[in-house]
């Protein structure tokens, strides 16, 4: 299995070998907008791969990714207006909250499944997406400003557009090697075990719940890592980044890039972004083409890409 | 007092709509099995028809009638064309086609009325209050609201417990393959539910317009607050979404109302008003998480009736 040539290895090195060739296209032609594109690209890729985590290997199907999106942009915000902008003490009560988040969710949420699953997640990230419209102190529903991008001493500097991204491609590769890591670890066979047959697993004494909570958690705080680095990005938080709709793309980048595979979601988050800047140039009301290709896609191209890329080969 | 009775009536009110949207979706969910994200999308375009019909023909009944009917046509084609062929597919690609359905119905919507909300004014002689109760005033149109509403509930009923059609989608709902099998035709069945449930969506809508404005994305947060009245219903029940429906609307309302005020008895002006709204938003998201606790599966779930 592990020699196989696989097409989508080959595609996803060369469009990663290609992003990292990026700022150096935006040093020769002095236009930063594709580097810019390509960090937010590589930042919900992120999150996306680590909704993969539990959407494409344990079958916990979460509408509500996006919130953790919103608490590690929250939380980087929130310091940041009230004087702390230390990236050593953002960064990690930016996990941490993520962490709790999903802790309190995925221990509610998982004593359901399929359907319930759904509706609990989205419900619960509306919830957050309502709290961050009543924060006044925040922006309220306008969101807020970030002057100061997370500080890391004399070490990092974050404003610096080239080493911001290299820092996003590092951390998606970082959390792209531990989900590969975790999949394909003891741990991970037992999600995915779960995912095809939760009777069987717990018949065989594997306490699923615990595991799949574990699992829960270790996405949500993959995701708000990848909430802190947007709200860096966009030197700007605001309800948005929780809106239920972040949450659906999301879920379209997994499964467009290929759900169940590590680095499918990475190319879907491409694939989604690339679309929706390009119909976006083409026609004011792009959302009236891209909603149907959701269907499309549900409808005959279910492998996603990745699939794709699969039937090629074959 | 009086206050508290008037902000009952508007829990009530809201409560009533989210048992229109809820029960449609209960029904769709529990007899296709199918998560129809795009429920909403049917809520917002019953409005908008309304809100046009009714422009048109310059007679509010009119416009409904007719809003009612176009929500119909649109429902059943949008069975024909795309929910039909997501019948048997797992959830998540349900969610996922739904999705797409949502984003280019809002788009769609764009383009035909444009970017700005429209308003459905009501006839002159709705706008009077009526006296409830003593000294309690209360307007006619929220009355209607909550008449109608019951009384389509109560349709809803017969139609389910108590004709051959309700017969065929409660034994639809318990067992699909049996149904087929003893030769009813399931796939006219399908769309005859999913036409229903666009008409009570639809419905909704449309007695909405009035007090609020028409606008995009109005669907969706409404539809996901329909979503926590199912989860505390317990999906497929009728019933369930009736009781949730009511206590999520005065849950919701009278929270909002109240919250803030009693938060200033315990905490400083300052901090009871920031944190009033953001507490009163989270409550029935609260007593959702509560419920879950302890029965996972809802009040009135359809497995354990």
């Amino acid at each position: 299995m592990k020699a196989q040539f696989r097409p989508r290895d080959v595609v996803v090195a060369v469009v990663l070998a290609g992003m990292a060739l990026l700022p150096l296209h935006a040093a020769l032609t002095g236009n930063s907008f594709l580097m810019s594109l390509c960090t937010r690209i590589i930042i919900l890729a992120m999150a996306a791969v680590s909704l993969n985590l539990i959407m494409g290997f344990g079958g916990m199907v979460s509408f509500g990714h996006a919130a953790y999106l919103g608490i590690g942009g929250y939380v980087v915000g929130i310091l940041a207006k009230e004087g702390v902008d230390s990236g050593f003490l953002q960064w990690p009560l930016a996990l941490a909250a993520s962490a709790l988040f999903a802790l309190a969710v995925g221990s509610l949420s998982l004593r359901t499944r399929g359907v319930y699953f759904i509706m609990i997640t989205l419900a619960f990230t509306q919830m957050l997406y309502y709290v961050a419209i009543g924060l006044d102190r925040y922006g309220g529903d306008d969101g807020m400003t970030i002057y100061r991008r997370s500080q890391f001493g004399g070490l990092l500097d974050l404003s610096n557009r080239t080493a911001f991204f290299y820092l996003c491609l590092a951390l998606l590769l970082l959390t792209t090697c531990l989900i590969w890591r975790i999949v394909n670890s003891r741990f991970g066979m037992v999600i995915r075990g779960a995912r095809s047959n939760e009777r069987r697993m717990r018949a065989i004494g594997f306490p699923t719940y615990r595991y799949k909570l574990v699992c829960f958690v270790i996405a949500g705080t993959l995701c708000g890592l990848a909430g802190v680095l947007l709200a860096n990005h966009t030197d700007f938080i605001n309800p948005a980044m929780m809106h239920w709709t972040r949450s659906g793309d999301l879920i379209v980048m997994a499964v467009l890039g290929g759900m169940g595979t590590v680095l499918g979601p990475v190319l879907g988050a491409l694939a989604l972004l690339v679309l929706e800047e390009v119909l976006s140039g083409v026609t004011e009301y792009w959302q009236i083409i891209i909603g149907p290709i959701f269907l499309l896609v549900v409808l005959f191209a279910r492998g996603g890409i990745d699939g794709l890329l699969g039937r090629i080969r074959a | 007092m009086l206050y508290f009775i008037e902000q009952c009536l508007n829990g009530v009110q809201l409560g009533m709509l989210l048992f229109l949207l809820a029960a449609g979706l209960t029904l769709i969910f529990g007899i296709m099995d199918l998560v129809n994200l795009a429920h909403g999308s049917l809520y917002m375009i019953g409005a908008y028809f309304a809100a046009t019909f009714a422009a048109l023909t310059g007679s509010f009944v009119a416009g409904a009638v007719m809003a009612l009917l176009a929500t119909l046509v649109v429902g059943i084609a949008v069975e024909v064309i795309a929910m039909r062929r997501l019948y048997g597919r797992d959830h998540l690609d349900h969610v996922l086609g739904t999705f797409g359905l949502i984003l280019f119905f809002n788009e769609l919507v764009r383009l035909i009325w444009g970017p700005a909300g429209m308003t459905l004014p009501l006839p002159s002689q709705m706008l009077t209050a009526v006296e409830v109760l003593p000294g309690v005033y209360y307007p006619l149109y929220r009355l209607v609201i909550i008449l109608s509403t019951l009384i389509v509930a109560l349709l809803l009923y017969l139609l389910v417990m108590r004709t051959r059609i309700g017969m065929l989608i409660r034994a639809g709902a318990s067992n699909r393959e049996m149904v087929a099998a003893l030769g009813i035709n399931i796939k006219l069945l399908f769309t005859l539910v999913f036409g229903l449930g666009a008409v009570l969506a639809g419905f909704a809508g449309m007695m909405q317009a009035p007090i609020l404005t028409v606008q995009i994305g109005m669907g969706e947060n409404i539809l996901i607050v329909a979503f926590v009245v199912i989860i505390i219903g317990g999906i497929g029940s009728i019933r369930g979404a009736f009781v949730a429906a009511i206590i999520v609307g005065l849950i919701d309302t009278v929270g909002r109302a109240f919250l803030p005020d009693l938060l200033r008895m315990f905490l400083s002006n300052n901090a009871a008003s920031s944190a009033g709204p953001a507490l009163s938003s989270m409550l029935i998201y609260m007593l959702m998480a509560a419920i879950l606790v302890v029965r996972p599966e809802g009040l009135f779930s359809a497995s354990s009736r």
